[in-house]
Formats: C-alpha cells, structure tokens, sequence
C-alpha cells in the first residue's frame, strides 16, 4: 500500500505539470485583460502596466518565468489586489476556509450517514420518506437562497446571531449551517441506497443466518461495505468544500479563498486563477488517492495494481 | 456468457426471460406509492410548462407598469405575483422551467453516459490505464470552469447546445469516480470472474454486468445531478452565456429572487417551490427506480 | 448558603460594573462602514476605485481637501497663489507630521507627482495629471528624465507647480485619490510591503492598524496629524461588502453604521421604514445607452437615433425600475457644476404623447415600418440593475414598433465588444473624476481612442472642447464647453438615460454626513450624537 501510495504522489507532479501547461494557455484565449475597465487606459500607460507584470512578453517566455517562478514557490503577484502575493492571499483566507469547510463536512457526515442509514433500515416507510424528504431539500433550495434566509431570520428578525462578519465563534454557525445542506442531501441519499443493497446482499444474509447480533451486523459489516459511493464521492467534495465557496462567503462576508476561484477568473487576474487551480489540482490529486486507499480499507477485495 | 453456452433455439427463452425482468422491474416501481406520485407530479409539471404556450396566459415578457414587484393576485392571474420589471411570475416560471427541465434531463444523461462508460472503463481494465483514465478526470476537476464556459461562447457562438455540453462536461466526474469505485469492488466478484473466464469479452462484461450491479449508486447520484446542472445553467446564464432574457430558467428566477426574500418573497417562493417540488419528486423517482432495478432485492 | 453566595459573588458583580464603568467612561468611538468591496490596492498612485479612494482619504491629505460638503478647502497646503497667465501656482504648506513623526515637506509632493507619471509606477490613473507641463511626455515615455515634471520643491514649506496650459479645475484635481501625497522612505524601506499594517506611514487623521483582505480593514486617529484635536471617531472599520441586500441587513441589524450602497428592491421598504436613515443626493455621474456610430443604420442616421432617445420614458423608469430617486437625463453633463449651465436635447420640452408620435414618425420617413421593423441589439454587462433597465427600455422601444434583442456578457467580454466596436447599442456609465464638465467632454474626442466606443468623431465639436483649455476667462471657457455639448447632443451619439444619486443609509446617530456630488465622506469631520 505504502508502495502504491508513494508511485500515486510521484504521478502527480505530472498531472500536475499537464493542469497548469493546459490552464496557463487557455486563460489567456479568453478575451479581456487584467487591466480593462469601464474608464479606459490610455495605450501607452497600458503598454507600462503591461510592462510592470512581464505581460508584454511572449507567450512561451512568461511560460518560462512562471514555471522559473514556481519552482521558487513564486506564485506572482496578483493583478487585482496590488498590495498582496497570490501566496499571501491564499495562506490568509485558507485557514478560515478549511476551517468553515471541515466543521461543515462533520457535520454533513454525522447528519448524512444517520440519515441514510436509519432512511435504509426502514426502506420505503414514513421514516424514509421525510428523512430522505427533508435532506433533499437541501439540495433543492440552493445556497444563494438559504443563506439570505438564514440572516434574515437568525440575524434580523430573531436576532439571535450576527448577520455577517468574521471572528467571533458566532459567525461560523449560519455559514455552516449553509455550507452542509447540500452535502448533508448528497451523502444520506447515497448512503441510503448503497445500504440498501449491502443488506440485501449474500454476506449479511449469511451473517443474519448465522445469528449475529442485528447492530453488529449492520456496524461492523454492513455500513463498511456501504461506505464505498460515499467515500468516492467526498474525495473531490471534501476538496471542494474545504476551499470555501463563493456565495457563502459573499453573504456572510466570509475572508476565505471561495471567492478568489470565481472572482479572480472574472477580472482575469491570471496569476490568482493559476495560482488556485494549482492549489484546488494538488487537493484534488491528494483526496481522491486518500478515498482510492480508502476503498482497499473498506472492501479488502479492492486491490491496488 | 450467454452466447458461449446457449443451446440452438434458446434465443427465446432469453428474450422472454429478459422481458419479464423488466416487467417485473415495472411492477415493482409501480407498486411503490411514492414512486408513482412522483412520476405523476413530474409529467403534470413538465406538461404545464412545455404547455405554457397553448394555455392562452400572458406572454413572459408582458410589462405591467402598474404591477411592479405586486404581491400574488388571483383576481387579475397573478398567481406567483410580479417581477421588479412588473412580469408575471407564473408565466415566467412555466417557460422557465422548458429550459429548467431540458438542461436537467439533457446534462444528466450526457453526464450519466460519459460518467458510467468511463469509470466502468477504468475500473475494470485497471492498472495504468485506470491510472491514467482517472489522472485525466483529476486534471478536469481542476481546469478553471470559467474560462472553460467564457471559451465555449467566444468560439463557437451563443448556442443552447453548448451550454447543455458545457454542463454535462463538467459534471460527469463525480458518476465516473463513483462508478469505477464500484467497479473495482463488483470485478473481484465470482460471477465476473467466471465470465471473465468463460471468454465474454470485456466491454460485454462492462454492460452486461458491472454497469447494471453499479445502477443503484447511479441511480441515486443522477437525483442528486439534476439540481447541479439545473443551478449550474443559472450560473453560466450569469455568466451570460446561457439563457438571454426574455428567456430564463428556475435557477436564474430563483437568484434574481433571492435578493428581495424580505420584500417580494413571492419572486423566490413561487419558482424555488416549483423547482423544489420538480426535485423532490424526482428523488422518490429516483428511489424507486433503484429498487424496482435491484438485481438482490427480489 | 444564600448569604455565602451573595458573598462571594458581590466582590465579583461589583470588579465587573467597575470595569464596565471604566470602559464607558472612555468607551472608544467606532465607525462600522460598508464600503463596497475590497480595495484591490491602498498605493494611492495604483489604484482606480471608489473603495480603495474612501480609505486613502482617510490615511492621507493631499494639497487640498475636502470639506463637509465638498468644497475645495486648503488640506496640507495652508494657502497658495496663481499667476495671472493662470500656469503657475505656489504652495504654501503647513507644518505638518507623517505618522512617523516626520515633517510633511514639499519634496513629498515633488516625490509623489513623479512617482505617479513614472511608467515604472505604471499607475493606471498617471494621465490625470497631464495638465502639468512634462507630465504627458513622461508618462508615455518620451521624457525619461523625472525632473521634467513641472513640479519643484523650492524649499520645505513652498512647493511650486507649473502647469502646460490654464486649468480652471486645477485646485479639485489635486484632491484627486491618486495624487494623495506618499512618504519615500517606508517606500523604499519596504518596496512591496509599504501599505502594511506596521509599515504604512500616511499623514491624514487616521493610520492603518488592521487589515485582513475580504473581512475587515481598521483605522485608529493618527495623534500626529496636525488636526488631530478635532477629530472625535477614534477607530474606522471598513467591511467590504458586495452583497448590497446582505449590506442592507447588517445595517439594520446594526452592525454597520454606514452603508456604501442601497438596493434599488429596497427602496419601497426604505420609503415606509428607514426614510429618515436613508440619503439620497445627486451623484456626479450618468447612466447612458452608447450607440455604436460605425455600424449601420444607426450610425449614419440620427433620425433613428432620436426615435430611440425619444421612446424612452425616462420618469417611468427612474420612477417603477430604479426606483432611487434618480434624475431623468435629458444631458450628458450632469447637473450641479458651478458655472455650467445644463445643455439639454431638444426633444426634452415635448411630452410623453408628443415624443412618441415624433419618434413614430421619424421611423416611417425612414422606411422602417411594423413590417420591416428597425432592429437593434442591446449590450449589457451581468447586473441585476442593467437587466431591469434594458428589459424595460426594450419594451419602450417596442411600443414604437422597433424590434429589440438584449445580449448579456460577462464583464470583461462586454468590454472587449465594446471597445472592439463590435455592439450596436450598449449600456454604459461614466463617474466624473472632479467636478468640471471636461471629465465627461474629453471622452467623447475623435482622438480619445477607445474610450470614445461611440466613434463620435465632429471637428466642430474636438476644436470647442480643445480650444477652451487655452482660454484664460472662465466664464468664456464654460460657454465653449457648452456650446459643445449642445454640438454632441444634438448628434445623439449616445441616450442620456438618468443622472446617478448616491443611495446610503446612515446610522441617525452619525453626524457630519453631508451629502456632495463627488460622494467623499471623510470620518475626520464626522462624530457621534450620545
């Protein structure tokens, strides 16, 4: 395992190598530039700007001095916030996405197994229906519609939790709450079918035969086996919501990274988009070989080759 | 297996015998209440909204100045109110929900077809090639989604067609990881091994067997889909590569909506429950699907 | 055991109401304020926007500021002189302090103009200071020697500006964000790092404590600015706040003091909630449909072009869509400059009936008929507010049978169409840098280059706008200006739409808030009511 660990992470440099080549090319085939405005740039104080940022080079040579740069872990500056390193902005606001984003899958993951396991024990019964009812709501109502609900309630009307900002324990709770529903919906439901057919399959048939405790069954055997869709389904989730989102924080006036993913391709601040496409790439590579070495732990007849 | 071992004049016995199981499939699902209500729900919507046209209501870009952002009105066929440009909202929802439901079934099943070929692919060939294969999918997860779409418009013009690949491009990922999950557990199986050993060849064995005892994950992960492309349509529209107005969908409703929760709810309450409703039965849809097609649940 | 408890607490109950009491005795006085979003930069030389402007006020004070109401007040330079050809003025400054401790010379302003035109500053905004002689020839590079730049120290307290050619607006232009004045030393102490906390030294009312990028940016009063008696709010915290509705909440919720924004859905629920929290006052700017003058037919015919104009209920829109208060525009300028007089089209006297008749009419003589309807495309930018309008104003122009289609694009696309000419009509709006009408006249030049995306190009009009900067007598340069924009809106290269409000909700405890038409409000001149 250790072998097929290790062989994993040495290919991920070049899947690696191959997202930025293919991403530092095609964001500059999109039409506009970092430094277009509504207020026009004069041509010649754009030929300065575009100086300053090595943007008037060839193609292939700023290619070059990117990689030269990365290899310095030098992700550039950014284009739009001039006071700041695409580094910089990435370490500060990472923390506080992680953060958001592990509390927001804990508690999807607690809510969501008990949901679809309780949703499978009693398959097509009034239970099933309003827990599978419930979550798939949701997934229903997006995330730009509850977080406005949730601060007009919690925060305006009942008064109960701030509306917005950062850094007080209080501000964590709407944002979570936000940022689990949808994960909450995804996770009971795949985990309620996929136990469905694990309880119908030959083993725990045979364990149930055989006399084994029916809560022993279903914890040692039958949620194991279960797990898999899960685990391949939370290995690009876990990425994705540990790097924050961008409504979510829009709403909240949340300082994580979410934004920087939408916003920095809007302005086109090509250094912040390369920047954390590298960044969401290298997270990406890790949790799905993290869920890939899961599935051998989960179903020991899954072999690595 | 079936063509190595069947005995001259068997053919049908098989397709009889293939017929009854999905007439048995058939009468499982309908005998799961849920299941039913639901399918009933979704074609009454679908045919509400493809119907919008025929019902003789106003038309979605129909301007009342006087009527702008006004609460439900039944007396003057306002049944979802007004917009802030003074449009109906029930009109608007009803052919909304044309391109809502198109993109929801059209992306689905490209992102289902692609998802389930490919990680049944990976899965079952294994080794470098599903090394490689889901490398591929991992640098996907990755390319800026943005400019993939900004791109999309730029060459190729703004075209419905696009927005439909564009979506089902992106979200066809999560099934293929899911399903090659599945596969690698289902390969290790007597069944597949024996086929393995009795000649059938590969992409048989993908189709006839690792893809159906995959359907119930699948099944399940298609529900959750659906929303995705559904809210993802709204997206690319912001982007303005979707849908251009007049036109619109429930998605977009729903986000011109959400800022006006408190002073014309109306303008989310009536697409996001129309869009919820659409959803939620498409999850028991969903759920009896995945029984009524389970190989073990018999 | 009730007694022992009471005991034990009381000592407790009591050391907290004392500090409680301490803390109100000299509870610190904060200023929560919604300012839009994040600043891309606090380098006063590199940055563009009204957010990023809002908190360089209050870290620096150029030669001059502004006053409550916005008036052109002596900042740093205490008094100065014009000669009488009008090119040369001389400064004469205070004694002043950096947050450092060190004097503010006129070398500061010597360093800060030439940093501003250097190309190696490649500031955005380095063409604001072209009426200063050299200054043009050093920001595009034909001038490499910085000393060129008409600007000169003639000892610490006197600084001396040359100008290329009288600039009446000369005094405003200097309060401009990107000439706020910059201390060389933390420059050069920290090259890439001088707008950090810790490192950032400025010579306004304020200094810069915290900054954390997408939260929260705080300032404390600066104990060595020269005013710093007078200044009563001892800590700012700006939030940068992009969602308006989300703004809108806080400030209810009372978390903010001050908004940057109002949301136009709102504005029913203000008028019968908030009305005496919200101000709404006219804004140096205009909303406008430009019309692409290189395409056909609009580009040769001006009839069509007026049919447009006139078909656009401007009341109603301003009235049921944006629904803050707007000006209906009928001009290019807006109003509220001194010493312009608002020009206005011609069709501005008809009324509602009479427009559309005459805009009917001007569509039949040029052959355009229900069955050969005029087309137009309409280009907007994604935003909530120029969907209303262009849903709107698409279904004005349907009323007097021209068939419209609206495109949405992504900014930065919507942009390069616009720029590249390739629109018909667009949605467009223009901000006044200072107040004077050239800030709007200038852009519309035959050589402005992309800025001018209508491709207006009149002599008549470039020689009036051009020949006025040679004119000494304000009063004469004013009419030449508006003799031009009479010129430029009777060719209609553009629909003047609505002139913009500012629309801020603002705590009643706040005082000092004046409204002015270039929006600056600068907390040195607030306080709040107990």
């Amino acid at each position: 395992m250790l072998h097929y660990f290790l062989k994993r992470l040495g290919g991920a440099i070049p899947t690696l190598f191959i997202i930025i080549t293919g991403s530092f090319f095609m964001i500059r085939l999109a039409p506009g530039g970092p430094f277009d405005r509504e207020r026009v740039v004069p041509p010649d104080i754009m030929k300065n700007l575009l100086k300053a940022y090595h943007l008037d080079e060839p193609l292939w040579q700023q290619f070059v001095r990117y990689l030269e740069g990365l290899a310095h872990g030098d992700l550039g500056p950014s284009f739009k916030y001039k006071d700041f390193t695409v580094a910089q902005l990435i370490a500060q606001g990472f923390p506080t996405s992680l953060t958001l984003g592990t509390i927001a899958m804990i508690a999807a993951l607690s809510i969501g197994l008990t949901l679809g396991v309780w949703a499978a024990l009693r398959q097509n019964s009034a239970v099933d229906y309003t827990a599978m009812g419930t979550s798939m709501l949701g997934i229903a109502i997006p995330n730009f519609v509850i977080a406005p609900m949730l601060t007009l309630v919690f925060g305006l009307i009942l008064g109960w939790l701030p509306v917005g900002g950062w850094g007080h324990p209080t501000n964590y709770v709407l944002p979570v709450v936000a940022l689990c529903l949808p994960q909450i919906a995804a996770i009971s439901r795949l985990t309620r079918a996929s136990m469905i057919e694990v309880l119908g399959s030959n083993f725990v048939r045979t364990a149930r035969a055989k006399g084994m405790p029916e809560r022993i069954t279903i914890t040692r055997h039958a949620i194991r086996a279960a797990l898999l869709p899960v685990v391949s389904y939370l290995g690009p989730a876990i990425a994705q919501i540990i790097t924050g989102s961008v409504v979510v924080e829009q709403i909240f006036g949340i300082p994580g990274i979410g934004r920087y993913f939408v916003q920095s391709s809007l302005n086109r601040d090509y250094t912040m988009v390369m920047g954390v496409t590298i960044f969401y790439g290298a997270l990406v590579i890790f949790c799905n070989l993290i869920a890939d070495l899961l599935y051998g732990v989960l179903d020991p007849k899954v072999r690595y080759d | 297996m079936a063509d190595v071992t069947l005995p001259p004049g068997a053919a049908g016995v098989v397709e009889v015998k293939g017929r009854s199981l999905w007439a048995d499939a058939r009468h499982r699902f309908l005998k799961n209440k849920a299941a039913v209500v639901g399918l009933v729900v979704l074609v009454l919507i679908a045919i509400a909204c493809f119907g919008a046209p025929y019902f003789g209501l106003r038309s979605q870009d129909d301007i009342n100045w006087d009527m702008i952002q006004a609460p439900p009105d039944f007396a003057q066929g306002y049944y979802f109110g007004t917009d802030s440009n003074g449009r109906d909202v029930f009109v608007r929802t009803l052919y909304g929900g044309q391109v809502s439901l198109t993109v929801g079934i059209v992306s689905t099943l490209v992102s289902l077809v692609i998802g389930t070929l490919y990680g049944a692919t990976a899965g079952f060939i294994g080794g470098r090639v599903d090394g490689a294969m889901m490398r591929f999918v991992d640098m996907l997860y990755s390319i800026p989604f943005i400019f993939f779409v900004i791109l999309l418009t730029v060459y190729f013009g703004r075209e419905i067609v696009y927005m439909y690949v564009a979506i089902g491009a992106v979200n066809w990922l999560d099934m293929a990881r899911i399903v090659r999950g599945q596969t690698l557990s289902i390969k290790r199986k007597e069944y597949i091994e024996a086929a393995h050993a009795s000649g059938v060849s590969s992409w048989r064995i993908i189709t006839r067997h690792i893809i159906p005892n995959c359907l119930g994950p699948v099944v399940v992960y298609m529900t959750l889909t659906v929303p995705v492309v559904i809210l993802t349509e709204s997206f690319i529209s912001f982007l303005g590569m979707g849908v251009q107005e007049p036109q619109s969908s429930w998605g977009t409703l729903v986000a011109e909506g959400s800022g006006n929760l408190e002073i014309a709810p109306w303008q989310v309450y009536g697409p996001g429950s129309v869009l919820a409703i659409t959803l939620l039965a498409l999850n028991f849809v969903g759920d009896g699907l995945r029984d009524a097609l389970d190989p073990k649940d018999r | 055991m009730k007694e022992a408890i009471r005991k034990l607490l009381l000592p407790a109950v009591a050391a907290a109401g004392l500090i409680a009491g301490a803390f109100t005795a000299q509870a610190e006085t904060v200023l929560h304020r919604g300012n839009g979003a994040e600043p891309e930069t606090l380098d006063p030389q590199k940055s563009t926007g009204v957010p990023e402007a809002n908190i360089q006020y209050e870290l620096f004070e150029g030669l001059t500021t502004y006053s409550p109401d916005g008036k052109v007040v002596p900042g740093v330079a205490e008094k100065w002189e014009v000669s009488d050809d009008g090119l040369t003025y001389t400064f004469h400054l205070r004694d002043s302090k950096w947050s450092n401790g060190d004097p503010v010379t006129a070398g500061d302003f010597v360093y800060t103009l030439r940093r501003l035109v250097d190309p190696a500053t490649a500031s955005d905004y380095a063409y604001i200071i072209d009426d200063i002689a050299g200054a043009y020839d050093i920001r595009n590079g034909t001038q490499k020697d910085l000393t060129k730049l008409g600007a000169e120290a003639v000892d610490d307290h006197t600084l001396k500006i040359t100008l290329a050619h009288p600039t009446p607006y000369f005094l405003g232009l200097l309060r401009h964000a990107s000439v706020l004045p910059v201390n060389e030393k933390s420059i050069k102490a920290h090259p890439d790092d001088w707008t950090k906390p810790g490192n950032l030294v400025s010579n306004g009312a304020y200094t810069l404590t915290e900054w954390t990028p997408q939260a929260s940016l705080t300032m404390a009063k600066n104990p060595n600015y020269y005013g710093a008696d007078k200044v009563k709010i001892d800590k700012l915290i700006y939030y940068p706040t992009e969602d308006l509705s989300e703004e809108f909440k806080r400030f209810r919720a009372g978390e903010l003091d001050v908004t940057y924004d109002t949301p136009s859905d709102q504005m029913k629920y203000v008028e019968a909630n908030l009305k005496d929290q919200f101000q709404n006052s006219p804004y140096l700017g205009t909303y406008y449909y430009v019309i692409n003058l290189t395409k056909e037919p609009l580009g040769k015919q001006r009839d069509l072009r007026e049919a447009l104009a006139l078909a656009i209920d401007r009341e109603t829109l301003v009235d049921k869509i944006t629904q803050a208060g707007e000006l209906p525009a009928y001009s290019w300028v807006p109003p509220g400059l001194h010493g312009y007089d608002q020009q206005f089209v011609d069709f501005k006297s008809l009324d509602k009936k009479a427009r559309l008749a005459k805009a009917a009419a001007l569509l039949l003589k040029n052959g355009y008929t229900p069955l050969n309807p005029l087309k137009v495309d309409i280009l907007y930018n994604t935003s909530e507010n120029h969907k209303k309008i262009a849903v709107a104003i698409q279904s004005m122009w349907k009323a007097i049978g021209v068939q419209a289609t609206i495109t949405n694009q992504e900014w930065k696309v919507y942009l390069g169409t616009r720029h590249d000419k390739q629109y018909q009509v667009a949605r467009a709006a223009w901000i006044g840098d200072y107040e004077d009408p050239t800030t709007f006249l200038t852009m519309f030049l035959s050589d402005a280059g992309d800025q001018n995306d209508a491709g207006y190009n009149n002599p008549d009009y470039d020689k009036l706008v051009k020949d006025s900067a040679k004119e000494t007598d304000p009063a004469k340069r004013m009419k030449m200006l508006e003799q031009a924009e009479d010129i430029f809106l009777k060719d209609l290269p553009i629909i003047p739409i609505y002139h913009y409000t500012t629309k801020h909700m603002i705590s009643p405890k706040l005082v000092g808030w004046e409204p002015n038409v270039l929006d600056y409000h600068l907390a040195r001149d607030m306080s709040f009511k107990e």
